[in-house]
């Protein structure tokens, strides 16, 4: 069903959010079961809420396109695409917490990945949205559980300071995010993004002094975003959030946060406020302000990663490299930039799953973080260490992998817009700081694999894997290998997104 | 309308200060509380002066309202969990973490 059509019938719509309220109820349902049965199996409620998240994939594949109760509800390619994202990163960040499940999170295994399922729900709802309030409460649905999951660890000081860091940031964030938005309903009188876009245009004829409060809104709604993605100079709460909270919820902020921030920065900035490059609509740019903040955040993400010794604060600066090349991707503004992105997330998700995946694995195992401690694991270990390496190798971007082919295609895009346009000559820059970065880069990630095959110590640490994080593992290295080297489905569905927002 | 934007403007930029500057944690929370206000108080004057054939920014603020609550709530609850283990809600102390 073509994405524009307007479902009119209640039932019909209902029908299409089917997903969300299926996911929303398994949620309460894990919780309940985990109470009733008195919380004595230590894998129940996880295993209940793997499959819940199987069965919420299932439904996804029979919901069609089309919109419901106003633009609230737009389900469109990528809604989709980015659903399954969500999903999937749901479905291994559960897998890789089996092991805090079973020593620390004794009684509260069920509120655990309940609120891991009310966040994905969150998510799920923020990607099937064109309008403001439910932009808003979706994003809201999304990072309140996550407040409270970064400080699961009640007795733990590391834990609680990362929660209060992460709440103080993200109200903060929420509140700038609103006052931007607020704004812009001013000057547009409509909450709907699509004839935001249309009014805000359509009053710039008339009032040509707007354009001021347009860019404060601008500044607003990228500082927001901005916070949620961890784009520097918004970026400092990332590694301490990511080293305090349970390593598999820090896994699950690194995508599933960070894929739902660019979906709203994609709603807010490529539908309401697409307007830049030389196009005389709006006086200001948010173009140039993105650039920058992408520029910073490549640069201080692999630089300030090279001297971490806590493999998750190394993950963390790692992660704030990413999005800066994912945003290079979004300053394309043609049929494949939108595409390119999509199909970045979808590589990360596997790579950085996987990377945190083994991390949790091996903290379980051994209580310790340090990059040290890998040393010699690739004797003992073999089957970890080599999938460690594939996942590490990924985030580099070497070219059998899905991190390459992600890569590439990004700053393809970005090229494609600097050559067409006059004005978007800078985009050079950030293509040639992008791949400058990089190879520093390769610097901090073959350090892990150095410590792990290279170490003249045998490592006294042998893996045990339960079958949730073997799984996770699998599943990792199998989609970063088919992100790698069979891309084409992929970016064919990635391709309708670019085609949903009109370029 | 003016005055009221230029309220919501003070309101919003005293919120910033109080969360920057603050290092009581509850403060820091007034503060966020604060801001969530400014923003309220923008959207039901746009409303009120500006775009009135719709409710669509009273309805807004309705929502911030019911979500700003939320949110405190689970900032209360971590607040109460920093008393449990530094003894303490000052956020002075709250420094295992750097870099």
């Amino acid at each position: 069903m073509d994405p524009q059509l307007p479902i009119t019938n209640v039932t019909e719509t209902l029908l299409a959010m089917l997903p969300e309220i299926f996911l929303f109820c398994w949620a309460l349902v894990v919780i309940t079961i985990d109470v009733v049965s008195k919380r004595k199996s230590e894998t129940l409620a996880g295993y209940l809420s793997m499959i819940g998240l199987l069965i919420t994939g299932i439904l996804l594949s029979f919901s069609t396109y089309g919109k419901g109760f106003g633009n609230m509800f737009f389900n469109d390619p990528m809604a989709a695409f980015f659903k399954i994202i969500f999903i999937s990163a749901a479905f291994m960040a559960i897998g890789s917490s089996f092991g805090i499940t079973k020593k620390k999170i004794v009684n509260h295994r069920g509120e655990f990945f309940g609120l891991i399922l009310f966040s994905t729900v969150g998510m799920m709802f923020l990607s099937a949205s064109r309008e403001m309030i439910s932009l808003y409460i979706g994003l809201e649905l999304t990072t309140i559980p996550l407040f409270v999951l970064a400080a699961f660890f009640k007795d733990e000081k590391l834990s609680i300071e990362s929660g209060i860091k992460y709440f103080v940031i993200g109200a903060f964030s929420s509140a700038l995010l609103l006052y931007g938005m607020s704004f812009l309903y001013g000057l547009s009188g409509t909450t709907d993004l699509l004839s935001m876009r249309l009014n805000i245009a359509a009053f710039h004829l008339t009032f040509k002094q707007i354009g001021v409060v347009v860019l404060i809104s601008n500044i607003m709604l990228v500082a927001g975003i901005g916070f949620k993605l961890a784009l520097p100079p918004f970026h400092q709460w990332a590694p301490d959030v990511y080293e305090g909270a349970p390593t598999p919820v820090a896994a699950f902020l690194s995508v599933g946060s960070k894929a739902a921030g660019l979906v709203a920065f994609a709603k807010m900035f490529l539908l309401a406020l697409p307007a830049f490059y030389g196009t005389e609509m709006f006086p200001n740019d948010w173009g140039m302000m993105v650039g920058f903040f992408a520029a910073c955040s490549m640069i201080i993400g692999n630089v300030v990663a090279i001297r971490q010794t806590n493999i998750k604060r190394m993950l963390a600066y790692s992660s704030i490299a990413q999005a800066g090349y994912i945003m290079v991707g979004m300053l394309a503004l043609n049929e494949h930039g939108l595409a390119s992105v999509a199909f970045y997330m979808f590589a990360y998700l596997f790579a950085n799953m996987g990377a945190f995946a083994a991390v949790a694995l091996f903290e379980d195992k051994t209580g310790s973080c340090q990059i040290a401690s890998y040393e010699g694991l690739s004797k003992t270990s073999p089957f970890f260490a080599v999938s460690f390496s594939i996942f590490l190798l990924s985030l580099v971007g070497i070219p059998p992998l899905g991190g390459f082919m992600a890569k590439y295609k990004v700053f393809a895009a970005a090229i494609a817009q600097a050559s067409a346009h006059e004005s978007g000559q800078w985009i050079y820059w950030l293509v040639g700081i992008g791949l400058l970065t990089s190879v520093f880069s390769l610097y901090y990630y073959a350090n892990v694999i150095r410590q792990m095959y290279f170490s003249k110590n045998d490592s006294p640490y042998t893996m045990t894997y339960n079958p949730a994080i073997l799984t996770v593992l699998i599943i990792g290295v199998l989609g970063v290998l088919a992100a790698g080297l069979f891309p084409e489905p992929v970016l064919e569905f990635a391709g309708q997104i670019s085609n949903s927002f009109g370029f | 309308m003016l005055p009221y934007i230029a309220v919501a403007a003070v309101l919003f930029s005293l919120g910033i200060f109080g969360v920057l500057t603050r290092r009581n944690t509850i403060g820091i929370l007034m503060s966020l509380e604060l801001m969530f206000n400014a923003v309220n108080i923008n959207l039901v004057a746009f409303n009120k002066f500006v775009w009135t054939d719709a409710l669509i920014g009273q309805m807004f603020a309705m929502f911030i309202i019911v979500v700003a609550a939320a949110e405190a709530v689970v900032g209360l609850a971590i607040v109460l969990l920093l008393y449990r283990n530094w003894q303490g809600i000052n956020t002075d102390n709250i420094n295992i973490m750097k870099w």
